[in-house]
C-alpha cells in the first residue's frame, strides 16, 4: 500500500496552479486535504502522474457568509466550517451535515470543497449542495465560471469538471424566510460514511402551513438527488401535517443500492425513517422562525 | 512500599513508552539502506499457475531480486509445518512458502520481490504478469460440507479431520430424555486484526555467519528453531528477538510464516539487511481468520431443564491449509460444556477446507462458538420449559463442592479437562446483581415507553487457560542492584514487563523500580513455548516465581554466612538482607550478589564495600563449592500437569430501535474469575479489551467473502472493528477461587472478556425482538429482513408475553 512515483507540485499561485496543470495534463490532480486521495493512490487505485498541492496558493482558505449565503474557500477545513458560527446561521445545515463528515483527524484536514469535488454520494457535502441549490466556482486558464449542482455531479466520483480546473470555492444559498432544516444519518460507527442520511428543508407560509418540502439523500444514488416531498404535506398546518406520509412518498422516490452494509429494501427503510424524523425537526425549527 | 505488589493495581511500566511513541516496533528497525520486500499474491481464490513473467519488472530501478518457487531450494521447498499434529487430522495440509503451482486462497503468496524500497518492490511487483488458470472455489461451511467441488483435489469431501470426542452413550440418552430440542445455528469468520500486521526484519553477519531476526511474533524461540531448520543453519547461528509487539491476539503465534522464512532466506541470498512490514490489505487477506462455524445441535434435558444429554455435530470452516492442525475445533469441542454438568455429551467436529484464508486461534480460539451452542442450547430449554434463563442455567451448574471437577474429555494440550477449582454459583448471584437481572422487566417496560425494545442476556463460560508444557525465568541480581528478569515467551501490549516485576518484587523484596524484564528475546532466554492461551502469567508467572525463590535462597544461604545466623532468621525487604526483629544486622542484597561472586575486581564502589563482608578463606575449599555457581541468579521452569480453568459470566443489556433496527448495547456486565490476581488493572483491562472484541464479533466484524473468494471488505473502511464510540462501558466484578496447581494460585484472564460477547447479545437480541436469532454476527439490515420473514420462529417467551399483554 504504497503508492507509484508522483510529481509533486506546489503552486503559489492560483495562476502557477492552474499552469502547472495545464502543462501536465491529463495525468495531474489537484490535492486539497488529501483525506480522500491519498488512500486511492496508497491503494493503487489512482496513479496521477503529478500532484498539484494547492495548499500554499492564498486566498482559498476564507468562509464568507452575507444575507445571501455562504462561500466556502477550497482550503476551508470541515473542522473550521464546523465552528463557524456566522455560516450557521444563515445556512444551518452546513454545521448539522459537517459534524457527520468522518472524524476529528480527518475534519482537521479534509476540505469541504475537496469533497464536493471528490463526488462521493456518500459524502455529506454534495447533497448538502444539491438541498441547498448551491453551485461551485471553477477556475481554468480560460477564466472563471459558476456551475450549479445540478451540472456538476455527472456520477459517482465524477464532476463534469474537466482538464486544467481548480475549484476555488462552493457557494451554500441562505436558508429562506420561514424555513428549517434538519440533518440526520445512520452509520453502522460513529463517524462512518452513512448507511443512509437525509438533509431536509421544510418552508411554511405565513399561515405556518406548509408550503415546500424537499429532501436530499447520503447513500443513495450514484449522485445527489432532491426530491420534492410538498406534495404529501402542501398546505397542511405545521404542528399536524402528515410527516409520516411524506416519508412514506420518499420510500417511493428513491432508487438506492445494495452493499455488503445494508441491503436495498433497508436503505429505503431508512429513508423512510430519516425522512420524517428530519421533517418533524425541521418544521418545529421552520415554525420557530415564522411568526404566529 | 514498594516490593509487595503482588495484587496491587501497579501503573503499567511500559505505557509511557508505548504511548508517547517510543516504543520499536518492527518497522521501526533498519535504515535507509535496508532493503524491503513485496509480495505478488494470488487474486484468485483457486487456481492453477501456468505461467510467471517477471520480464516486465525486470527494468524498474531499485529492484534487486525477485524469487519464485522456483527458487527455493532444501528443506525451504517442501510444504510448510503442521505445527501441531493429530491422530485425527487425517488430510492435513499446508501451502509452500511461495505456490507451488496452485492456490488456494486470494492473498496466497507467490512471487517476493526485494528492493531498494518497498514503494519500488511494489511497482516491480506490479509488473510481474502471472497466468492462471481458474478452478472452481469452495467459499464458506456450507459449500465446503456439499463438497460439489474439492479444495484439494485428493481431498474430495475437502475433511481435514474428524474430531470425536464423547463421554457415554449418547443416543439412547438423548431417546430416554423427558424432552428433546435440536436445532442449527452458525457464526462467522472475524479476525485478530492487531493494530500492526506481521513483519519480518533479519540481517545476516557474513564474517560471523549468523543471522539475527526481528519479527513481530508471539513466539520467538520457535520461530528462531523454524528458521534453523528451514535454512539450514546451526541453532547457535540464529537469533529471534520480538521487539515491541502492536497486538497479536493469536494469529502472530502461528509460525513460521512464510514471510518469516524467504525475509532470512533473501538476507543471506544478498549479503544484506531486509525488512518486510505486512500492510492492512496484505494481513487481511494473506493471515488468519477465525470462528466460522455451523452447528447442529441436538438436547435431552428433564422437566427441571437440567440437561440429560447432549450430541453436538460442528462443521468447522478451516480454511485452505491446517497449519495449526485441529486446536480450534478441540477447543470449542471440549470447552463448549462450560460451567455445567453434562451427564452425557458427544462432539464431533469436522474441519473441512474452504478456498478461504486459512483459520488458527484468534483470542478465545473456539471458545465463543462453543460457549455460543452451549448458552443458547440453555436459553432453549428456558424458552420451551417457560423458565427464568438464570433458574435453568442454575440448575445445570457444577457445584463448588464438585471441585476438581472431571469432564471425561481430553483437551488441546492432551490431558484431561479437569476443573482445578471455582465457583459457579457465586458467579451468577454477582452476575444477577451487577446486572440487574431480576429488574428486567421493569427496563423492557421503561424502554417500551419510550418507544424502543429491550433485552437482557446472558452466557457463562469456563476457559482453560495456561496449558503447559512448560516456561522458564531467569532471575540475576546484580552488583548495582538491578534485577534482570527474563522469560522466552513474548509480549504484545499484556503488561508483562508490569506484572512479572510485582511478582518478582514481591518473591524477592525488592523495589520493582530496580527490577527489568526481558520477553521474547532468544538471546536472554532460549527455551520457550509462547503467549497464547491465557497463559503467560499461569506459565512465566510461576516461572519467574520459582526462579526468584531460588534467587531469596541463594541470597539467605550467602547472607547467613556473612552475619554469621541461619538462613531461617533472616528476611528480604526493600533490597535489604536483615536478621528478623534486630535492626541494624543486615547486608543489602547487591552486596551479596557481589559475594556470590570470588573474582571480585575492584572496577566499581559496589566491589569496595562487598570486600569488608567477605570472611577470611578457606585454604581447604574450592572457591566455588561443588554444585554450586557464581553469581546470584537462578534459572527455574514451570511446568503443569494440566491446565487451569478460569471461568466467569456476562450480560448484556440491549436497546433496538423499532424502526431503523439499530441495535445499541446499553450494559454490559461481567464477573470475571480467573484466582489469584497479579494486577487488577491489567485484567481488567485484558477484560474490557476482550469485550471489544466481543461486541465487535456479535454486531460489526464479519468477513465479506463473495462467491467467488473475494474478500469484498479487506480494508478497515468496510471490515467494521467498532470504534471506542460503539462500545458499551463495562461493569466488573471479580471473584477469586485459586488454582491449587500453581505456586501463585493463578488462572489465565487473556481471553476471558471475548468468549461470551456473542451469546450474551444473542440471547439479549433475542429476549428483545420475541424472534430466534440463529446466526451471528447480526446487523441491522439483517435484523430488519429477520422481522419481517414470516418464516421467522417466533420465540414462546414472546407469545407468552403477548399473551399477558406485554410488549411484543
Ligand atoms: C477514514 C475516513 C473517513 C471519512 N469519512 C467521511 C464521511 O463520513 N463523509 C465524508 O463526506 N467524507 C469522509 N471522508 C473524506 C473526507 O471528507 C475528505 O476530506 C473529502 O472527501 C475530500 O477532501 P480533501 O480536501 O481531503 O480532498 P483530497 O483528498 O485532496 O481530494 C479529493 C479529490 O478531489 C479533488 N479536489 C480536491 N480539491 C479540489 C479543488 N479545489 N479543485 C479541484 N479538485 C479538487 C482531488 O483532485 C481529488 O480527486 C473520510 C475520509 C477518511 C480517510
Amino acid at each position: 500500500m504504497k503508492p507509484s512515483a508522483f510529481r509533486y507540485a506546489d503552486p503559489r499561485s492560483l495562476e502557477e496552479a492552474l499552469e502547472v496543470l495545464s502543462a501536465e495534463g491529463e495525468g495531474a490532480k489537484v490535492l486539497a486535504g488529501g483525506q480522500s486521495l491519498l488512500p486511492l493512490l496508497s491503494m493503487r487505485l489512482a496513479a496521477p502522474a503529478t500532484l498539484v498541492d494547492i495548499n500554499r496558493v492564498p486566498g482559498l482558505d476564507a468562509v464568507e457568509t452575507g444575507e445571501g449565503g455562504v462561500r466556502v474557500g477550497a482550503l476551508v477545513r470541515h473542522a473550521r466550517l464546523l465552528e463557524d458560527a456566522a455560516a450557521a446561521r444563515v445556512q444551518p445545515l452546513l454545521a448539522r451535515a459537517t459534524a457527520n463528515v468522518a472524524h476529528p483527524a480527518i475534519r482537521n484536514r479534509g476540505t469541504t470543497v475537496g469533497s464536493i469535488a471528490h463526488a462521493d454520494p456518500s459524502g455529506e457535502m454534495t447533497s448538502v449542495l444539491a438541498l441547498t441549490g448551491g453551485s461551485v466556482t471553477v477556475a481554468t486558464p480560460a477564466g472563471v465560471e459558476t456551475v450549479g449542482w445540478q451540472d456538476l455531479f455527472v456520477g459517482p466520483l465524477e464532476t463534469s469538471v474537466h482538464g486544467p480546473a481548480v475549484v476555488t470555492s462552493a457557494f451554500f444559498p441562505a436558508l429562506p424566510a420561514r424555513s428549517g432544516t434538519a440533518f440526520a444519518e445512520i452509520a453502522r460507527r460513529k463517524g462512518d460514511y452513512a448507511v443512509c442520511g437525509a438533509g431536509v428543508v421544510v418552508t411554511l407560509d405565513e399561515d405556518r402551513r406548509v408550503s415546500a418540502a424537499r429532501a436530499a439523500y447520503i447513500s443513495v444514488g450514484l449522485v445527489p438527488e432532491v426530491h420534492d416531498l410538498t406534495e404529501a404535506v402542501a398546505g397542511q398546518p405545521v404542528d399536524t401535517a402528515d410527516w409520516a406520509g411524506a416519508g412514506a412518498l420518499a420510500r417511493t422516490l428513491v432508487d438506492p443500492d445494495a452493499d455488503i452494509h445494508a441491503s436495498a429494501d433497508y436503505r429505503r427503510l431508512l429513508v423512510g425513517v430519516l425522512t420524517e424524523r428530519t421533517l418533524i425537526e425541521a418544521a418545529a425549527e421552520a415554525a420557530g422562525r415564522t411568526a404566529a | 512500599m514498594t516490593t509487595k505488589v503482588f495484587g496491587e493495581p501497579v501503573r503499567r511500566r511500559e505505557d509511557a513508552r508505548l504511548i508517547t511513541g517510543k516504543g520499536r516496533y518492527l518497522d521501526d528497525i533498519g535504515s535507509t539502506a535496508t532493503l524491503a520486500a513485496a509480495f505478488v499474491r494470488s487474486p484468485h481464490a483457486h487456481a492453477r499457475i501456468l505461467d510467471i513473467d517477471v520480464t516486465g519488472a525486470l527494468d524498474v530501478e531499485g529492484l534487486v531480486a525477485i524469487y519464485t518457487y522456483e527458487d527455493l531450494t532444501g528443506p525451504l521447498a517442501e510444504p510448510l509445518p503442521v505445527l501441531i499434529p493429530h491422530p485425527q487430522l487425517t488430510a492435513p495440509r499446508t501451502g509452500f512458502p511461495l505456490a507451488n503451482g496452485e492456490v488456494n486462497h486470494v492473498g496466497e503468496p507467490v512471487v517476493m520481490v526485494v528492493a531498494t524500497d518497498r514503494y519500488l518492490a511494489e511497482d516491480a511487483a506490479e509488473r510481474i504478469l502471472v497466468t492462471y488458470e481458474e478452478l472452481p472455489p469452495v467459499v464458506g461451511v456450507d459449500a465446503a460440507r456439499e463438497a460439489r467441488h474439492a479444495v484439494h483435489a485428493e481431498i474430495p469431501d475437502n475433511v481435514a479431520a474428524r474430531h470425536h470426542q464423547e463421554t457415554g452413550d449418547v443416543e439412547p440418552a438423548l431417546a430416554a430424555a423427558k424432552n428433546t430440542l435440536s436445532f442449527t445455528q452458525y457464526i462467522e469468520r472475524s479476525a485478530c486484526m492487531p493494530m500492526e500486521g506481521k513483519g519480518v526484519h533479519a540481517r545476516w553477519d557474513a564474517a560471523d555467519s549468523s543471522l539475527r531476526v526481528y519479527t513481530s511474533t508471539q513466539a520467538s524461540t520457535s520461530v528462531r528453531a523454524a528458521i534453523a531448520a528451514k535454512l539450514e543453519l546451526s541453532l547457535d547461528k540464529v537469533e529471534v528477538i520480538a521487539p515491541d509487539v502492536g497486538g497479536g491476539f493469536g494469529v502472530k503465534i502461528v509460525h513460521p510464516w512464510p514471510e518469516e522464512l524467504l525475509v532470512p532466506m533473501a538476507a543471506i541470498a544478498l549479503q544484506a539487511e531486509v525488512k518486510w512490514a505486512e500492510d492492512r490489505r496484505e494481513h487481511f487477506v494473506s493471515s488468519a481468520h477465525e470462528r466460522q462455524q455451523r452447528q447442529e445441535i441436538t438436547v435431552g434435558y428433564d422437566d427441571e431443564g437440567r440437561i440429560t444429554a447432549l450430541d453436538v455435530h460442528i462443521w468447522h470452516d478451516n480454511g485452505a491449509y491446517t497449519p495449526y492442525g485441529i486446536i480450534v475445533p478441540i477447543v470449542t469441542a471440549t470447552q463448549l460444556v462450560g460451567p455445567y454438568v453434562i451427564p452425557v455429551y458427544r462432539v464431533i467436529v469436522e474441519s473441512v477446507f474452504t478456498n478461504t484464508v486459512i483459520v488458527t486461534p484468534y483470542r478465545g480460539a473456539g471458545r465463543p462458538q462453543g460457549c455460543f451452542a452451549m448458552e443458547r442450547t440453555m436459553d432453549r430449554i428456558a424458552d420451551a420449559l417457560g423458565l427464568d434463563r438464570a433458574v435453568v442455567r442454575e440448575r445445570n451448574l457444577i457445584q463448588p463442592d464438585q471441585f476438581p471437577y472431571d469432564h471425561h474429555l481430553t483437551f488441546q494440550d492432551g490431558r484431561p479437562v479437569i476443573y482445578d477449582s471455582g465457583d459457579y454459583p457465586g458467579l451468577m448471584a454477582k452476575l444477577k446483581k451487577l446486572v440487574g437481572w431480576e429488574e428486567a422487566e421493569q427496563l423492557r417496560a421503561d424502554a417500551g415507553a419510550r418507544g424502543r425494545m429491550l433485552g437482557v442476556g446472558m452466557a457463562l463460560y469456563v476457559e482453560g487457560t495456561g496449558p503447559g508444557p512448560y516456561e522458564g525465568g531467569h532471575v540475576q541480581v546484580l552488583g548495582s542492584g538491578k534485577v534482570l528478569v527474563s522469560t522466552g515467551l513474548t509480549s504484545q501490549g499484556q503488561g508483562h514487563e508490569t506484572a512479572f516485576a510485582q511478582i518478582v518484587a514481591t518473591e524477592l523484596g525488592v523495589p520493582i523500580e530496580d527490577i527489568e524484564v526481558t520477553t521474547g528475546d532468544t538471546r536472554r532466554f532460549g527455551y520457550a513455548v509462547g503467549t497464547f492461551a491465557s497463559r503467560a502469567a499461569v506459565m512465566s508467572g510461576n516461572a519467574i516465581a520459582l526462579a526468584a525463590r531460588g534467587v531469596r535462597a541463594k541470597a539467605l544461604r550467602i547472607a547467613a554466612d556473612v552475619l554469621e545466623v541461619d538462613p531461617g532468621d533472616l528476611e528480604i525487604d526493600e533490597g535489604v538482607v536483615q536478621v528478623k526483629g534486630t535492626p541494624g544486622a543486615s547486608i543489602p542484597l547487591r552486596t551479596v550478589a557481589v559475594l556470590s561472586n570470588p573474582l571480585r575486581y575492584a572496577f566499581d564502589e559496589a566491589a569496595r564495600q562487598a570486600t569488608q563482608f567477605a570472611g577470611p578463606a578457606d585454604d581447604t575449599r574450592p572457591p566455588v563449592a561443588e554444585g554450586d555457581a557464581p553469581g546470584l541468579e537462578h534459572v527455574d521452569y514451570y511446568s503443569p500437569v494440566r491446565s487451569t480453568f478460569a471461568s466467569g459470566a456476562h450480560a448484556a443489556i440491549v436497546e433496538i430501535d423499532p424502526a431503523t433496527w439499530e441495535i445499541d448495547v446499553v450494559k454490559y456486565a461481567v464477573v470475571h474469575d480467573c484466582g489469584n490476581i497479579v494486577n487488577p488493572m491489567i485484567v481488567e483491562g485484558q477484560v474490557q479489551g476482550g469485550v471489544a472484541q466481543g461486541v465487535g464479533g456479535a454486531l460489526y466484524e464479519r468477513m465479506a467473502y463473495d462467491s467467488a473468494g473475494q474478500l469484498q471488505n479487506a480494508s478497515f473502511m468496510d471490515f467494521l472493528m467498532p470504534y471506542s464510540s460503539e462500545i458499551p462501558d463495562v461493569v466488573i466484578d471479580h471473584q477469586e477461587t485459586p488454582s491449587p496447581l500453581n505456586p501463585l494460585g493463578l488462572k489465565g484472564a487473556g481471553e476471558a472478556g471475548v468468549i461470551p460477547g456473542t451469546a450474551a447479545i444473542a440471547s439479549a437480541i433475542e429476549d428483545a425482538v420475541g424472534r430466534r436469532i440463529t446466526a451471528m454476527p447480526i446487523s441491522p439490515t439483517q435484523l430488519y429482513d429477520l422481522m419481517r420473514d414470516q418464516d421467522t420462529e417466533r420465540t414462546a417467551a414472546a407469545a407468552r408475553r403477548a399473551g399477558t399483554g406485554a410488549m411484543a
